[in-house]
């Protein structure tokens, strides 16, 4: 870890500013995977601007019906919050889902969805990675890749976004809310936030720098019934295979509205469009399911090692969908 | 120094052993007060040393740029192959004697040659770590690379036949005509079976503080077995032996990674010596995945002949298992198939592929945690093949001796723990045909392995001395690695001598007690035991003694049981006296008495019988039908080992183990980039150990066994007996669960699922 100076802010403005001001300054909230880079020697911050402690962390509704989740808001305390558990169940389940308790004690809201890949060559310093040094090549493209991307990816990068969080945002519309350098709001719909590798896989977000995240909006609650499922290779403490975020809503036997976002099989939080629309309006049926659930990996490329995500993605999404609809 | 922490708070008298107490070091472990190796607070405040890694496999280093690193503020001293003080070679591939691989020199920053990805290429000492660590990351390398070899399946034609394998057993063993056998045997089967890389990922990395004091250095390190590590750091400093003394108090666990020396002990010891103030040096997780041992990949081909009312005609299990160029490990995977089942015809034969790796060690039950995977999976699948149930097909090969030594076994209690396990876990609920017990959408499965492993013995010595106040210390350079044997110890003194759990205290952990074979091999217990017992029946003979000369009994008659000591309390005719009052009366300089035992395999015993420990693994699993994730349900293990010695530590000695059997089927793998030679996936993040989820409903039951050719206790090798077979089990749950025979460990959900039909919803 290369000697960094180290700031706590108590006002968000200064924060802001003390980031904006020095190109090799960050934000660290819960420090959780800012500290481990930092210890590796892959992110090498010379400032510090500890945010962990500003009046972020509250989960309050919004007039519209909503809630609004403080930047600093804990992911332990999110996922325990009664009002997040009663009509936020997916996201709940998802936090839940992540890490560690330990983890989740310390890791925050803003920090969780900027929260870097867990690509294993990204991590070493020694391996060639476009995300770590643009221009030095993919290890991962021809290495191992069992944990990788099928969907969303380049030839520059295949890595994976690792947050359950944010699938489970994804899937109920959710905005994040910004302070720029210049002092300016801006609401970011979650699926705008990130940027899919291209050339530029070290872009990872469309935030400035300095910009911050104060907080994240979630809209009034869609009508039907929630889930989140994860699947992965250990009971808990391990990243996502594959993982499907589903509100469907049905009415007799055909389903009203359904939304799915996909995790752990794309360089961000991935709303499968197109299975939501093959979905809306449709009669509830084995073929109409197995239908959905092939849109959500259309298109989807294996790299080898992680071939396997694309048949397990779709019968992931399959029968999430089917034992969501049962008890909606 | 010594440490009053592990001294018991029990009362009482009476028989201790086989009881179930409490782990006399309990209270410290859990309120952190145990002190491990970096912790220690000892000597002058010392620096601190960061190990820099090659970022290559192979080759040699043209050009190390240390000097802004050398600048950094905070830094003291910067070592590489060009300025480290002088040590021997590295010596051939292969030691002359099998011992010599624990005390062989293990230079490091020796020369420019880059042996192994992530070798150590230089070593900061700072004033602080954090200092060291950066200023590491400013030194420049500049390399001639070479290629490497990493590849097992697609070099096996580049196999060669080693000279024995670990622990000194023969390479090869054949008796009949194996491949007549074979080929006329009515049923047959013929599978290769593949197991990955896995690392040991003790919790307490290994760490080394070095202090010297003139020519002599204490060591605090993490090592398992003191003697062979003080022989080995002795050898790479180039000093003698009573030079080094070393000290491991408390280990958070080794698991076969720390009998020998690595590269903190050697880089602590020099930059120590170089600067004259003491220096710590621990690995990172993430270095201990190339410097602190690993368990090799291997195939096994195992062939199965057999009649078809299900007797072995031909038992065949083949082992190609990578091996480190630099430093040969031939894991003993075949071994115990030379004694589990009866067959007339039989062959087993260990092959080794080199690759630029660092060397392999002693992993978890070398040998039988790799090669009872295989074989016991093969006997499954020969079962199925003959129509018969597991258990029956196993005890249809039941030997009368063991079939390769052809001598009697000293305990044998296989076929009871198969049968007390089956009517325990409900065998009877399992079907026969895989894929037919569905509970909802889960797949539900059960199955079964034997479990075998050898009963060691090391050499080992103890003493034992009472004071004035009648109370006990016994010393060893045994280790206790979390195993509890802190408290076997003490149940054993205190009721070899008499004296309640609270009036021993033993001391573990320091080269300058006497010398035992430490913790390997589940050997521990039996050898540092035994040593034990008879130093203090040799004490207690000189209390006998002392009591007869105060009191002018008749020492013409020596054999009569006129002195006793029970509870504390000495008895003399029908006299008691509180024993502390007794020392102060008879000898209140204290006395002291040794005892010692010499090692297995140099006993009559040893040659006249066949010694293991055996077990019964059941597993239930489920599978999901519309992912593959695999959870085990239930475990359960019926272990026949000797005599228990502690019913509540070795019960935890099983349940670890059979999470490590878990471990092994179901998730642990080092992944090995071949175009690198780096392990990929080098943390606790990534590199997958059975969490606290994973583990389910286990259960451990003790048969009732007293094995009087092992030793005076009568008791077995017993820990790594918890991971033998145990992941058979699990893989042959697994199968019962789907029909989908997964042959590669470990069984991850992308294995199982292309077997797994959609099932309808
Ligand atoms: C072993 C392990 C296992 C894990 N398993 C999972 C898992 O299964 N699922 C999962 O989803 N996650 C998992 N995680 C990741 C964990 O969720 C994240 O580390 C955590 O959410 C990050 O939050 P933090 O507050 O600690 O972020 P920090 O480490 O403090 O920050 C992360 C990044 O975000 C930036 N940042 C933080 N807050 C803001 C803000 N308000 N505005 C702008 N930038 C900001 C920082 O500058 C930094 O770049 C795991 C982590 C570990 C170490
Ligand atoms: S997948 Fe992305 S993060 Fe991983 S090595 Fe390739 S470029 Fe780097």
């Amino acid at each position: 870890m290369q000697p960094f100076s180290y700031q706590r802010a108590d006002t968000v403005k200064t924060a802001v500013a003390a980031v904006a001001g020095r190109p090799a300054a960050r934000f660290i909230a819960g420090g959780t995977n800012l500290l481990d880079l930092m210890k590796l020697g892959i992110e090498r911050p010379e400032h510090l601007v500890d945010i962990g402690r500003l009046p972020l962390d509250r989960i309050e509704p919004t007039g519209e019906g909503g809630l609004r989740v403080g930047a600093q808001v804990r992911n332990s305390d999110l996922a325990a919050d009664p009002t997040v558990r009663s009509r936020y169940p997916a996201l709940s389940q998802a936090l839940l889902a992540g890490a560690s308790g330990q983890i989740r004690n310390k890791a925050s809201t803003g920090g969780n969805l900027l929260q870097r890949t867990r690509c294993p060559y990204f991590y070493d310093r020694n391996m060639p990675c476009n995300k770590r040094e643009p221009g030095a090549g993919c290890a991962a493209l021809r290495g191992f890749n069992r944990m990788h991307a099928v969907i969303g990816t380049s030839q520059a990068c295949i890595a994976v976004h690792p947050s359950d969080m944010a699938v489970a945002m994804a899937v109920l519309d959710a905005t994040v809310e910004t302070v720029s350098p210049g002092g300016e709001t801006r609401s970011i719909p979650i699926g705008d936030l990130y940027r899919l590798p291209g050339t530029t896989p070290h872009q990872e977000t469309v935030l400035a720098h300095g910009e911050m995240i104060t907080g994240v909006t979630l809209p009034p609650p869609p009508a039907g019934r929630q889930t989140y499922r994860k699947v992965r290779d250990r009971a808990s403490y391990a990243f996502a295979l594959v993982s499907v975020a589903a509100i469907i809503e049905v009415s007799g036997n055909r389903v009203r509205t359904a939304r799915v976002a996909l995790g752990g099989v794309a360089p961000k939080p991935w709303r499968a469009l197109e299975t939501e629309s093959r979905l809306a309006g449709a009669a509830l049926t084995d073929h109409v399911l197995t239908d959905a659930a092939e849109a959500a990996m259309a298109g989807a490329v294996g790299h080898g090692g992680n071939d396997f995500k694309i048949p397990l993605g779709k019968r992931t999404v399959r029968y999430t969908l089917a034992s969501v609809a049962e008890q909606a | 120094m010594t440490d009053k922490a592990q001294r018991h708070t029990t009362s009482g008298g009476g028989s201790f052993t086989g009881k179930p107490v409490d782990r006399v070091d309990g209270p410290i472990k859990v309120t952190g007060t145990a002190t491990y190796a970096y912790e220690v607070a000892e000597g002058p405040p010392p620096a601190f040393g960061f190990v820099l890694g090659a970022g290559i496999a192979k080759g040699r280093i043209l050009e190390i740029e240390t000097g802004l690193a050398e600048r950094t503020p905070g830094v003291l001293h910067v070592m590489t192959h060009l300025n480290a003080p002088p040590q021997p070679e590295f010596g051939p591939a292969v030691t002359p004697a099998v011992r010599e691989v624990f005390t062989r020199a293990r230079p490091v920053l020796r020369d420019n040659r880059i042996r192994y990805y992530d070798e150590p290429i230089a070593l900061v000492v700072g004033e602080t770590f954090e200092a060291a660590r950066a200023a590491a990351a400013l030194i420049k390398v500049r390399y001639e690379e070479a290629a490497g070899d990493f590849g097992l399946e697609e070099r096996r034609q580049a196999a060669y036949a080693p000279q024995r394998t670990n622990a000194g057993f023969d390479t090869d063993s054949a008796v009949g005509d194996f491949d007549a056998a074979f080929s006329e045997a009515a049923v047959r089967i013929d599978m290769t079976y593949r197991t990955p890389y896995q690392h040991h990922n003790p919790m307490e990395p290994h760490a080394t503080l070095a202090i010297w004091q003139g020519d002599d250095v204490t060591i605090h390190t993490s090592a398992q077995t003191l003697s062979n590590f003080r022989a080995g750091l002795a050898a790479t400093l180039g000093v003698p032996l009573e030079r080094v003394r070393v000290i491991s108090r408390y280990i958070g666990g080794g698991f076969g990674s720390k009998l020998i020396v690595h590269a903190d002990s050697v880089l602590a010891a020099l930059a120590a010596r170089i600067l004259g103030r003491p220096v710590k040096v621990a690995l990172t997780r993430q270095q201990m995945f190339a410097n602190a041992g690993h368990r090799a990949e291997m195939l096994q081909n195992v062939r199965l002949g057999a009649s078809p009312d299900g007797k072995l005609l031909a038992l065949g299990h083949d082992v190609w298992s990578a091996t480190s160029r630099i430093e040969e490990f031939c894991e003993q995977t075949a071994v115990f198939a030379r004694s589990l089942y009866a067959a007339p015809s039989r062959l087993t034969r260990h092959r080794l592929v080199p690759v630029d790796l660092n060397r392999g060690e002693w992993m978890r039950s070398p040998g039988e945690a790799p090669g009872m995977l295989a074989l016991e999976c093969a006997m499954d699948e020969l079962a199925e093949r003959l129509g018969l149930d597991p258990i029956e097909l196993r005890i249809r090969n039941e030997p009368d001796l063991d079939p390769e030594r052809g001598v009697p076994f000293s305990t044998r209690n296989l076929v009871a723990c198969m049968q007390e396990g089956a009517r325990r876990f409900g065998w009877e609920r399992r079907r026969s045909e895989p894929g037919r017990l569905r509970e909802g959408r889960k797949l539900v499965g059960l199955g079964m392995a034997a479990a075998i492993r050898p009963n060691y013995m090391g050499a080992a010595a103890a003493s034992v001395r009472i004071d004035a106040e009648g109370r006990v210390t016994a010393r060893l350079d045994m280790t206790d690695i979390g195993t509890g044997t802190y408290t076997i110890l003490t149940q054993i003194a205190a009721d070899a001598l008499g004296v309640p759990l609270a009036a021993v205290t033993i001391e573990l952990g320091d080269t300058n007690f006497p010398l035992t074979a430490g913790s390997g091999g589940s050997w521990g217990a039996a050898s540092a035991g035994t040593a034990l017992l008879r130093a203090c029946e040799a004490l207690k003979r000189k209390i006998v003694t002392a009591a007869r000369t105060r009191t002018g009994a008749p020492a013409q008659n020596p054999g009569t049981d006129d002195v006793t000591i029970v509870a504390g309390a000495v008895r003399l005719g029908d006299r008691p006296e509180g024993l502390a009052e007794f020392m102060r009366r008879v000898a209140p300089q204290g006395l002291d008495a040794t005892g010692s035992v010499e090692a297995g395999a140099n006993t009559e015993s040893y040659r006249a019988f066949s010694q293991h420990s055996y077990g019964a693994h059941f597993a239930e699993v489920s599978v999901d039908c519309d992912t593959g994730e695999i959870r085990a349900r239930r475990l359960l293990a019926v272990i026949g080992a000797g005599r228990i010695l502690n019913a509540k530590t070795a019960r935890s000695q099983i349940l670890g183990g059979m999470t490590w059997g878990l471990g092994a089927a179901l998730m642990e793998e080092t992944v090995l980039d071949r175009r690198y030679g780096c392990f990929v996936n080098h943390d606790l993040a990534e590199y997958h150990l059975p969490v606290n989820s994973d583990v389910p409903d286990l259960e451990v039951v003790f048969i009732e066994e007293n094995d009087d050719k092992a030793n005076p206790f009568g008791a077995k090798g017993l820990g790594e007996l918890g991971v033998c077979g145990a992941g058979a089990a699990i893989a042959n749950a697994v199968y019962n669960a789907t029909g989908v025979r997964v042959r590669d460990f470990p069984l991850t959900l992308d294995k199982v699922l292309p077997g797994l039909a959609t099932v309808a919803l």
